[in-house]
């Protein structure tokens, strides 16, 4: 979300490069365009944007992506 | 629909299967179109469902019949009693039960080649996905998520991969479409794993566009959603509709809270008076509302044109700009700098504080974000109140 921005620095996403498998499934589940596919590699282009809602993690199928937030 | 030429399997309460022939009787006016045909009157075709100790949903058009058994077809249409019920949800008001039951429905004319749009039972949530549906065909696979929308029942595990293989097997899905195919609401998948549905039902999950009024768009475009639909908004109106809610809950809170400041405001120098209660307490009480407008309605209507990007502190800055404005048309009853201070204080506080609740609402923010921004102002919040408690007493005196 481009006009709403909350705190920075904040959130608990990780993203391992090296595991990713190229699937881009997690560009099309982020509700906050944080992730971009660039040469076949998911990337985090925004994340600052991320809530930590885990539908990336939840759908990545090779485990390269790790969110561990509190109880909300 | 088709002129049933065949045998049924109707299974009534018990286990055994019973077979009846249909070739000249009608067992449920859904097998012919006519419906009921004495009576003339087309809404009597839903006369020949009614049964004793059952209700009929208004929602539903008709029912057909389907390989995997009687299915209602539901109507795109709202109808009055929809949108009465709408507006009272919308106010906090028996939103707690305000379900569908759970299962799969039909739209249009739906057939085997038709998409499946998973959804929640939370009625206001079906509603706004069947008002999106008109001209189209296609199932819907109503999850059991207690009555809570569908982004929220993913956080909480309702809106689950396990619910949606399970609803699936239920409803014998596999009878009822030849593809193999689900399109799940892109906020579902923070609770559901698309892998882990095909590999437990043999069902893919498609990640349909967020905002059920994208869905025609998204079919259209063989089910690509475009960057657009991929992404949450948070506009004025979204913002607004949430404020109902958000001062309803806090009304029972409120009311206590009243009741103790009329009672802090009985204390002075003759130990405690009346008069004193009513009179301090009016003002106090005007204050405490002052503090919930600005919190529960003003912060959230203005949340991108506040200041700062820490609710706590949105909340403070539109709440002092509301108590200024509030003790100016007061400030010829208030007794001294202390009483005025007081009130201040406490009405900024309590809109800092409900300002901070609303970031459970919105679609933006992080829990790590919120539990730091709450480690940060529930001690200044706290300190506030018992000052402004202690100015308010020692202003009587």
């Amino acid at each position: 979300m481009k006009d709403l921005r909350y705190l920075e620095d904040v959130s608990s996403l990780a993203l391992d490069e090296e595991k990713c498998i190229g699937c881009s499934l997690c560009t099309e589940v982020c509700p906050q365009a944080v992730f971009e596919m660039r040469q076949s590699k998911a990337n985090i282009v925004d994340f600052n944007a991320c809530m930590e809602c885990g539908a990336c993690v939840n759908n990545c199928p090779s485990g390269a992506i790790s969110v561990s937030p509190g109880v909300g | 629909m088709d002129k049933i030429k065949e045998f049924i399997s109707i299974k009534p309460s018990g286990q055994k299967k019973i077979k009846i022939s249909t070739f000249d009787v009608n067992i449920m006016p859904s097998m012919d179109e006519a419906g009921l045909k004495s009576s003339g009157e087309p809404s009597s075709t839903m006369a020949g469902y009614e049964k004793p100790g059952y209700k009929l949903c208004s929602y539903v058009e008709k029912f057909i019949k389907t390989d995997a058994g009687i299915i209602p077809i539901i109507k795109s249409k709202l109808g009055k009693d929809d949108l009465f019920s709408t507006l009272y949800v919308r106010c906090g008001i028996s939103r707690n039960k305000y379900t569908v039951a759970p299962g799969l429905y039909g739209i249009g004319q739906p057939d085997k080649n038709c998409e499946v749009l998973v959804t929640a039972n939370f009625k206001l949530t079906f509603d706004h996905l069947r008002k999106e549906l008109d001209e189209i065909n296609a199932w819907i696979l109503v999850l059991d998520t207690k009555g809570v929308n569908v982004w929220c029942a993913a956080g909480k595990g309702t809106f689950s991969t396990l619910e949606l293989v399970n609803r699936i097997k239920d409803c014998k899905l596999e009878k009822i479409v030849d593809h193999k195919r689900v399109i799940v609401p892109q906020l579902g998948a923070t609770g559901v794993s698309a892998r882990d549905v095909k590999k437990k039902s043999g069902f893919r999950a498609v990640y349909g566009p967020i905002r059920a009024n994208d869905i025609k768009a998204f079919l259209k475009n063989k089910r690509k959603a475009d960057k657009k639909m991929r992404q949450v908004t948070f506009n004025l109106y979204e913002r607004f509709i949430l404020t109902p809610v958000e001062i309803q809950i806090f009304l029972k809170p409120a009311m206590i809270t009243a009741l103790i400041l009329f009672i802090i405001s009985g204390f002075g120098p003759g130990i405690f008076s009346f008069s004193g209660a009513l009179e301090r307490g009016l003002l106090s009480f005007l204050a405490l509302i002052a503090g919930i407008v600005s919190g529960a309605f003003v912060t959230p209507v203005l949340l991108p044109f506040l200041p700062s990007r820490q609710f706590a502190l949105k909340g403070i800055i539109a709440g002092s700009v509301f108590a200024i404005l509030f003790l100016a048309q007061v400030s010829k009853d208030i007794p001294g700098i202390a009483g005025s201070l007081a009130l201040f204080l406490f009405s900024v506080t309590i809109s800092s504080y409900l300002a901070m609740n609303f970031t459970g609402a919105t679609p933006f923010t992080s829990p790590s974000g919120v539990e730091k921004e709450m480690k940060r102002y529930i001690p200044v919040q706290l300190a506030c109140l018992v000052i402004s408690t202690g100015l308010w007493i020692y202003s009587a005196f």
